[in-house]
């Protein structure tokens, strides 16, 4: 049905074009799911976004031939593009939180979309709205259907999106990440609603995404593409069971596995250290032996254990009446967990479970209303009480999600990692605090030369690599990792998680592990604590955990985790 | 919903407090009120009678507690100048005010909006850098300027328009109106464009920088993958969200506009409260100058208690809040 032949898409640039897709062929068949899968930079979305005809300026198909049945798509006159956009082919994008108007009524905005493509009545769109939001599983269509979209949860809204797609009865749905914003449990209701739309109402889906074990559950044929060009397509369980292209191999080993725990992870070969571009001048070549001497010197061989107990934290909800408190929402409710000193606890938990909740109160971020915190052998006082100078602050360190927002993009790397240094006073003299941020880059595998410059001049997983090196510079006993991996490619992840096993390995470090991700705590952690809605569910080694899951809970989160199907 | 206005009232009121205080601390501590009152050859006797019977020799607390419930009850007290009183002087120019600062408003939004998403649409057109370069011309020159180019223009050189007062004005009720007559738009037409030309600048290039994020944003882009007609996508979708920020600036714009009229209503001679302002001020009339004062922040208040109603209006997300 849809047939793309040799598509290559080019962004003129000051130093000539970037062929951002290389000669790309695939085809989808009606009621086919077809994957598109590849790393950040791949090309993938820019594949959906030429196939519909929205590619971001000034980005333009150069070659190739691109047809929907027997309409040729690069033929079309903006108007009739921007006709058959809709009517014959949709868009599912990856956040509901933002691909829904947010001040009109999901109502107005079906009956709109059906209207823009079939002379109906208002009353008619109404109710094939109704019945279509029905069909997708909204319970109580008729009612639900006045409500805004930030009357719905997650999933809810990606099912209203669906729905937005599908109300005009396309051939061909583009999905563009349609689950990476969605907890475990939701995508795999969706993707068991994208496969059921296919199969009942022969609608072929092109299914762009980054995580294998997704492609693996619901996707037929499947293409893999790096840098914009094609390196293996074919039906998906051959692709993933005896990959033939190299890439695809090292790609397929960077993907964590939830049913074993591996050493370390292969790494697709790529340049970790950052180009050696000439003109600037590396600091007196320090090594990562000097960075581990100093770091080694003022720890001690293990770190400190974590301690929480009936920990419990209400947040105030908004107020609505003047003589009546407003309800409390209750973030975490008597939380207690111990994490063993030197030793990775995992921490599980779908969004809005209290995870990080749990890593703002140990930080001292978070003003727990009850519970007590321990410190090794000493109290941990809680955020209100524990001063600008408590040893704490320097002993618990904290490693963020965003790598792109937790560096200050005005300072240069070398002032970022020095901080500190000078501010919990561990090395007086500037001098020094320089040759230990060159000396760290080098033990976090950047080059020295690194130094000089800006955070944006690095990608995701290298300001990772600089955040991690920054907290380490502290001279922590804790680490605190708030899903340090999710914003990353696999294969930057498997790197960033292999640097974190050799760090915790060397330094005995104490590191609560915070994820959404089975497969990667899995691979991380000693224990594992499993959190729903503010409480603990259970709590235990990783081992039992993964091979005998005792509470239901911990059993449905690990079934409903997309795994390989190998 | 009736929370929420609540909540803005009791604010409102203490703002009122507090600048009904600033005005107090004018009438009380800026000279002093019965030396302004009395010529020389007044006796030291009658000073002091005179400063008993206006309780001058009250405790602050007292003479503040009183001065607030005079004001409450429309007691302005009496203008040192003309002996007449402050609210019927007030009254008097309000309306050639708040005529002056709508039109003004009603100009620069009328205009502002519909170039503000005209050059948004069109980022590089020629017509736009035109704009933005002419708009920023307009910005750069002070308003006693433009007012005095216009006029010079306007109403010297081609003598279409005239240069000062009302022109015609219509009585309705208390309110003196030169919106009903030729004349008075025609007296109109050039302050209220002066007074209004920063504002429609100003209105232009938000709406410019907020519809062109607006326009990158998700949901409009997955509205154009459903094919959603362009006229709906860029003026019912995208405007209505621009609209959300755009519209606490502008209304505190009104009231920096009924506030600042001052320098347009001195260089066109608009018999507004601006110029009754310019004129206490030369007089040291210090009780016109402290109603002046609690009159503008009543606006201020008041506008912007519109503006969040008009929030909660647009934006379906505040209203749930308000409601739980």
């Amino acid at each position: 049905m849809l047939k793309i032949e040799n598509l290559t898409v080019k962004f003129p640039g000051r130093f000539g074009d970037f062929t951002a897709i290389d000669a790309v062929s695939l085809s989808v068949a009606a009621g086919e799911i077809h994957g598109l899968v590849g790393e950040s930079g791949a090309g993938k979305s820019t594949i959906g976004a030429a196939i519909i005809g929205l590619l971001q300026p000034p980005g333009f198909v150069a070659d190739g031939k691109m047809t929907l049945g027997e309409t040729d798509l690069r033929s079309l006159s903006p108007e009739e593009a921007h006709h058959l956009r809709g009517k014959r082919i949709s868009m599912i994008f990856q956040d509901p939180q933002t691909s829904l108007n947010p001040l009109m009524t999901i109502a107005d905005q079906l009956i709109e979309t059906i209207q823009a493509h079939e002379d109906v009545s208002t009353a008619e769109a109404r109710d094939r709205s109704v019945a279509l939001l029905e069909e997708i599983g909204i319970e109580n269509a008729a009612a639900r259907i006045k409500a805004y979209p930030h009357q719905f949860s997650g999933g809810m809204r990606q099912r209203v999106v669906i729905a937005l797609a599908l109300c005009t009865n396309p051939e061909l749905i583009i999905a563009d990440e349609p689950t990476t914003a969605l907890d475990v449990a939701v995508q795999s209701q969706v993707l068991d609603l994208i496969r059921r739309l296919a199969k009942t109402r022969d609608i072929g889906f092109l299914l762009i995404t980054h995580d294998i074990g997704v492609i693996g559950q619901i996707t037929d044929n499947v293409t893999v593409l790096r840098g914009g060009r094609l390196m293996e397509t074919g039906p998906t369980q051959k692709v993933l069971r005896t990959p033939e292209h190299a890439y695809t191999k090292s790609l397929m080993a960077a993907v964590p596995p939830l049913d074993r725990k591996l050493e370390r992870f292969l790494v697709p070969d790529s340049d970790i250290k950052v180009s050696d571009a000439p003109g600037l001048a590396a600091p007196a070549s320090r090594s990562a032996a000097d960075a581990e001497q100093w770091l080694t010197a003022g720890t001690r061989s293990v770190g400190e254990g974590l301690g929480m107990s009936g920990v419990t934290v209400r947040f105030s909800g908004n107020r609505t009446s003047l003589f009546s408190r407003p309800d409390a929402f209750i973030a975490l409710d008597d939380v207690s967990m111990s994490v063993r000193p030197g030793s990775v606890m995992g921490l599980v938990g779908e969004s809005g479970s209290g995870k990080s909740t749990i890593a703002k109160v140990l930080t001292g971020l978070v003003q727990p209303s009850a519970g007590h915190l321990s410190l090794g052998d000493a109290d941990l006082p809680p955020a209100r009480t524990r001063g600008r100078k408590d040893p704490s602050r320097r002993l618990i360190q904290m490693v963020f999600q965003d790598p792109y927002s937790s560096l200050n993009g005005r300072h240069r790397i070398g002032d970022i990692l020095a901080e500190p240094l000078w501010h919990y006073g561990l090395e007086a003299d500037a001098g020094k605090r320089r040759d230990l941020a060159a000396a760290i880059l080098d033990l976090v595998g950047l080059s020295a030369d690194a130094i000089d410059r800006f955070p944006h001049q690095f990608s995701g997983g290298q300001r990772q690599r600089i955040a991690v090196a920054r907290s380490l510079l502290a001279r922590p006993s804790v680490l605190i990792c708030d899903e340090p991996t999710s914003a990353l490619d696999v294969s930057i992840q498997a790197q960033v998680l292999n640097l974190l096993k050799d760090l915790q390995a060397r330094f005995g470090l104490t590191i609560l592990f915070i994820s959404h991700n089975l497969a990667v705590v899995r691979q991380m952690s000693d224990d594992v604590t499993v959190l729903k809605s503010g409480k603990i569910v259970e709590t235990g080694t990783s081992e039992d955990f993964f091979t005998n899951p005792q509470a239901d809970y911990s059993r449905e989160l690990l079934s409903l985790t997309p795994g390989m199907p190998v | 919903m009736a929370f929420f206005i609540l909540k803005r009232l009791i604010q409102s009121v203490f703002v009122m407090i507090a600048v009904a205080f600033l005005a107090f601390s004018l009438f009380r501590f800026v000279g002093d009120p019965v030396s302004q009152m009395t010529g020389v050859e007044t006796s030291a006797e009658d000073s002091a009678r005179l400063r008993e019977e206006l309780g001058l020799n009250d405790a602050f607390i007292v003479q503040f507690g009183r001065f607030t419930n005079n004001m409450l009850h429309g007691d302005f007290g009496y203008s040192y100048r003309t002996r007449q009183p402050v609210a019927d002087m007030i009254a008097a120019r309000i309306p050639a005010t708040l005529e002056l600062g709508t039109v003004a408003l009603l100009i620069s939004l009328l205009v502002g909006i519909p170039t503000g998403v005209y050059t948004a649409l069109r980022p590089r057109g020629f017509v736009t850098q035109a704009i933005l370069l002419t708009t920023l011309v307009g910005v750069s020159i002070p308003t006693f300027v433009i007012g005095i180019m216009l006029i010079f223009l306007f109403g010297v050189q081609l003598g279409w328009l005239p240069t000062f007062g009302r022109g015609g004005t219509v009585q309705i009720g208390g309110w003196t109106s030169s919106l009903f007559t030729f004349d008075g738009w025609r007296a109109l037409i050039l302050p209220a464009v002066t007074l209004g030309v920063y504002q429609l600048t100003l209105t232009m290039r938000l709406v410019r920088a907020e519809m062109m994020e607006v326009l990158r944003s998700d949901y409009i882009r997955f509205a154009t993958a459903r094919g959603i007609p362009y006229r709906s996508l860029y003026f019912r979708h995208a405007l209505a969200n621009t609209m959300v920020p755009v519209i606490t600036i502008i209304g505190l714009q009104f009231g920096g506009v009924i506030a600042f009229s001052i320098v347009t209503e001195s260089v066109f001679q608009w018999p507004g409260m601006g110029l009754l302002f310019l004129e206490s001020i030369r007089f040291v009339d210090i009780p016109v100058m402290g109603v002046y004062l609690v009159v503008i922040a009543f606006f201020f208040v008041l506008v912007n208690m519109i503006v969040d109603l008009l929030y909660v209006a647009i934006d379906p997300r505040l209203r749930v809040r308000g409601d739980g």
